[in-house]
């Protein structure tokens, strides 16, 4: 066992673990934030996707000790009580079905648009061919994505709704 | 009131609850996760066995009003029902439809589901029967409400029923518009106290009519889903986030070959593990428990355990699966239907064809693993489960447990996808077995190479059909011959089926039959013999090939070989594909009660006005180009829902890589409830088949599953999904006049003719007619080799 000390979304945290242990389950097990989700363990479907550094990182294959840098996940994205336009998108297309990948679809399209605020459709699809969804809601999160960008490039950003309190 | 009274004591605290409050401190949306069932887990965070203390968890009366609705004092109402909604939209139709009934604006009421303490038992969910058969019982009792609050206010306003109006939860007297009183003022904190008459759910019912489709207000409209933002804020808490005080995280350990005996068992193998608990065993079944979560993955990876192989293998190869089934005995005869005389039509014929369809074993691959928690404080067991059978689940964890049903409840909570597979759930009686034996709150969970390897399987197909053209083309005599591998198809939470349960040695004496599937079409070929049996594979318990009940249980392996034959009908009776269909359908004289004759005619023409389809026979004059394009229709029913599916794809020639380019899905399922929700629903079925389409496959050898990732076991991704997807809803009743259909069954429908519409496209844009899916590259690739293209 060690300690880590880790920063997400804004808060510092000190956890007492063996060092290999993945992202993911201090995540959801000790600090209480569960919307990054187990999905295979392998790095392979996308649900456990975390922001560290600005990438996109799968937490459930990622060692807690070797995080350097601060952590954003979902519960991390609304900002001064309002949705990030991308969660404003995904609700505006009623984009997920069971919705359990929808964390690891968000944020990698946060990290896509972070990088390139127009991606085209091809760089959509591209970017995103790695997060999976067994419901097959990918042409809504596709539609979302488009729909975000376009919020995002207005020049006064529509926030999105007040998060309920 | 009391529990005795069979309502449940969450529905008794509502009811003296200030509403107006508890909604403000917990936000309307999240009212439907949060109040009953998170207030429950809160409870027991805080109390532990306190909570449990409960108990029994008696069945809510469904022949009471007050088990389905609550109005509070600000007027506003809870419905209480016994399903489950995976995120198709049925939580947010149910609302529309009793909001309708009751007159209460739909953004006034909410929906708790499918919790088995808490909601009268509807089953939960499967076989597109949410709309069709379950929601007309909520109907009935939202009238039935309304009827007994019309009745109050008659009394409270002094004037006959027949003098009042209501609208929105407001009773108002017609003559005199200041007169009014709410649903609230009339009932709040008391309840109804009326017993409504019906020998079984299905059929409960008031004195109430209900109201016909021209006076239904918010069903036909689109509100947006109610459980859509807590799943993009984060704030969801899914069955898989659920943490009680004490739990520990267990994990399986499954036999690394099928049939296995165990024979050893090195428990010092994972003594070193920190937080290791214990090594629970029985039988061929064994897990580990740990304190923490990445612990009990470690030490089910790392314990040392041998093994005994069977004494003959368990099944063939993948690779060998067809040729087995074709020479395997029946496990019953076949018993075909038979109309006309298909023997003297197939002697006069001038063309007879002959065609055999394989299509695999296709997992369910859940986007995760199955996974349950299960409470045992106070003697009692409560799972908190994504079952979507929730109330099957209950009666199987009590039975595999020996408990009485009342000590034991199933809490429902959202979960990932799984297309029936939480139908034939695995891990609660998992973790309710282990959290018994240990006396502590258990979280099992299965991992991913587990859950695809050992999930439930959709049974394999071998289908002969043959069909006899008259010199004219006509399609004048068919014969169907569906062959599944199905024997000991695994039902709905079976205690005495659970894998669990076979592992510590159950065996049912006479297994489930299993079942094949006839055509579902409307085509008048005058002389038909159609006809299914099921053969087993060598071994039927303790193996990763057990069946289940995936979406569409047998609908897509029988439309796959139904309609490819079709289309090679077609091909050599020289018509177009979409035409010689329309002429089947036109053959016919006489429709059924649901007029799907006219149904189908109608969405394969408003498929085929939407992709604009030209008429040709197929296949076209194969390309000189590496890509070669084509197009292939395809159209079945699913109880009374009628679906008709156009696919462009493109083909590679070089690769076999095969792309759908676009797809056009017409869909009549009577009564649409909510359009959006339905077109959302239909695209992802419809997406779904065009994965069983392309890639999703089980492969094994003759003693274990081998695809057991996303990698082996593929499946659609982001750059797979086509440029452009219509969803057409249709409405086809031929009588303009009548009021609409009643709703039909939406989902599963959607993806059964998708299979043959792919194969129907490749064959029309190479020539090359390929029988077996999925339609792999390296699949692809060889017929196309082997045809020359």
């Amino acid at each position: 066992m060690s300690q880590i000390q880790l920063t997400v979304n804004g808060r510092q945290y000190t956890v007492d673990v063996e060092p290999a242990t993945p992202l993911l389950y201090i995540l959801r097990n000790d600090l209480g934030l569960q919307s990054p989700k187990f999905g295979c363990g392998l790095g392979q479907c996308g649900a456990c996707t975390v922001i560290i550094n600005g990438a996109a990182v799968r937490s459930c294959v990622t060692a807690t000790s070797s995080v350097k840098g601060e952590v954003t996940t979902l519960e991390g994205l609304a900002s001064n009580g309002r949705l990030h336009p991308l969660q404003q998108a995904w609700i505006d297309e009623q984009v997920p079905q069971c919705g359990f990948c929808q964390n690891g679809q968000i944020l990698t399209a946060k990290v896509m648009l972070d990088k390139n605020p127009r991606p085209t459709d091809a760089q959509i699809r591209e970017t995103m061919n790695t997060t999976l969804c067994r419901c097959m809601s990918y042409m809504r999160v596709q539609a979302a994505i488009k729909r975000a960008a376009k919020t995002l490039a207005e020049p006064s950003p529509a926030a999105g709704k007040a998060v309920v309190p | 009131m009391s529990v005795s009274d069979g309502i449940p004591k969450q529905i008794e605290d509502a009811l003296l609850t200030n509403r107006r409050d508890f909604l403000k401190s917990a936000g309307m949306l999240a009212v439907s996760f949060g109040v009953f069932g998170g207030t429950r887990i809160a409870a027991a965070g805080q109390r532990g066995a306190t909570a449990q203390g409960a108990g029994p968890y008696q069945d809510p009366d469904f022949h009471q009003i007050d088990s389905w609705i609550v109005i509070h004092e600000d007027n506003t109402a809870t419905f209480f029902v016994g399903k489950t909604d995976p995120g198709q939209g049925t939580g947010t139709g149910f609302r529309q439809l009793m909001s309708d009934e009751l007159d209460i604006a739909f953004d006034r009421t909410t929906l708790i589901m499918g919790s088995t303490d808490i909601t009268v038992d509807q089953v939960g969910s499967g076989g597109s029967t949410a709309m069709e058969r379950d929601s007309w019982p909520m109907r009935r009792v939202a009238a039935e409400a309304r009827r007994v609050l019309l009745d109050m206010a008659s009394v409270g306003l002094g004037v006959p029923v027949t003098q009042l109006t209501v609208a929105d939860a407001v009773v108002t007297v017609k003559a005199d518009a200041s007169k009014r009183i709410t649903y609230g003022e009339l009932i709040a904190g008391k309840k109804f106290n009326v017993t409504l008459t019906g020998e079984n759910v299905s059929s409960i019912t008031g004195q109430a009519r209900t109201k016909s489709v021209p006076e239904l207000k918010y069903t036909g409209q689109s509100p947006q889903r109610d459980d859509i933002p807590a799943k993009v804020d984060g704030s969801l808490k899914w069955a898989v986030d659920v943490k009680l005080p004490g739990m520990v995280h267990a994990r399986n350990v499954k036999p690394p070959f099928a049939c296995a005996t165990l024979t050893g068992i090195d428990e010092s193998s994972v003594r070193n593990v920190p937080g290791f608990i214990k090594v629970m065993h029985k039988g061929n079944y064994v897990a580990v428990v740990c304190e923490r979560e990445e612990q009990a993955v470690r030490a089910a990876r790392q314990l040392k355990t041998t093994w005994e192989k069977p004494a003959s293998a368990p099944f063939p190869t993948s690779e060998n699966l067809f040729d087995y089934m074709r020479n395997a005995t029946p496990t019953s005869p076949l018993r075909p239907n038979v109309a006309g005389d298909p023997v003297a039509a197939f002697s006069r014929a001038a063309k007879v064809l002959e065609a055999e369809y394989q299509i695999p074993f296709q997992g369910h691959t859940a986007f995760a693993g199955a996974h349950a928690t299960a409470d045992p404080s106070n003697g009692q067991m409560t799972v908190y489960s994504n079952d979507m059978k929730t109330y099957g689940m209950r009666r199987g964890v009590a039975t595999f447990l020996g408990m009485a049903q009342d000590r034991v409840r199933v809490v429902y909570r959202q979960g990932p996808q799984g297309f029936g597979r939480t139908a034939a759930e695995d891990a609660a009686c998992e973790a309710a077995w282990i959290a018994r034996e240990l006396g502590r709150p258990v979280r099992m969970q299965w991992m991913r190479d587990e859950e695809t390897a050992w999930d439930t399987k959709s049974p394999a197909f071998l289908v002969k059909v043959q069909g006899a053209l008259d010199a004219t083309g006509n399609l004048i005599a068919y014969d169907y011959h569906a062959r599944s591998c199905d024997y000991n198809h695994i039902g709905y939470n079976e205690p005495d089926t659970v894998l669990i349960a076979q592992f510590m040695g159950s065996r049912r004496s006479t297994p489930s039959a299993g079942s094949s599937a006839a055509p579902s079409d409307m085509y008048a070929i005058p002389n038909r013999t159609t006809g299914g049996d099921v053969v087993s594979l060598p071994a039927i318990w303790e193996t990763p090939l057990r069946t289940g009940n995936l979406r569409d249980p047998n609908g897509p392996q029988s439309t796959f070989a139904a309609e490819s034959f079709i289309d090679e009908a077609a091909t050599a009776a020289k018509s177009d594909a979409l035409e010689f269909r329309v002429k089947l359908l036109n053959a016919g004289t006489t429709d059924d009660g649901v007029f799907r004759r006219a149904r189908s005619l109608a969405v394969l023409k408003a498929a085929a006005n939407a992709f604009g389809w030209d008429a040709r026979p197929s296949p076209k004059p194969i390309g000189k180009g590496d890509i070669l394009t084509g197009r292939g229709v395809a159209y079945a029913f699913r109880g009374q829902t009628v679906v008709a599916q156009i696919a462009e794809v493109e083909v590679n020639r070089h690769s076999g890589q095969v792309r759908a380019k676009r797809l056009v899905c017409a869909h009549d399922c009577g009564l649409i409830v909510n359009p959006q929700a339905l077109r959302h629903t239909v695209e992802c079925g419809t997406l779904h088949g065009l994965s069983r389409a392309l890639y999703e496959e089980v492969r094994f050898d003759t003693e274990k599953v081998t695809s057991v990732d996303w990698f082996s076991h593929p499946t659609l991704r982001h750059m797979d999904v086509p440029d452009k997807i219509d969803i057409l809803l249709v409405n086809g009743d031929p009588n303009p006049s009548r009021p609409d259909l009643p709703p039909y069954g939406a989902g599963e429908a959607s993806l059964k003719p998708m299979l043959a519409a792919i194969g129907n496209a490749i064959h029309d844009a190479t020539g090359v007619r390929i029988r077996r899916v999925p339609f792999r590259a390296d699949r692809v690739l060889a017929a196309l080799k082997a045809a020359g293209v």
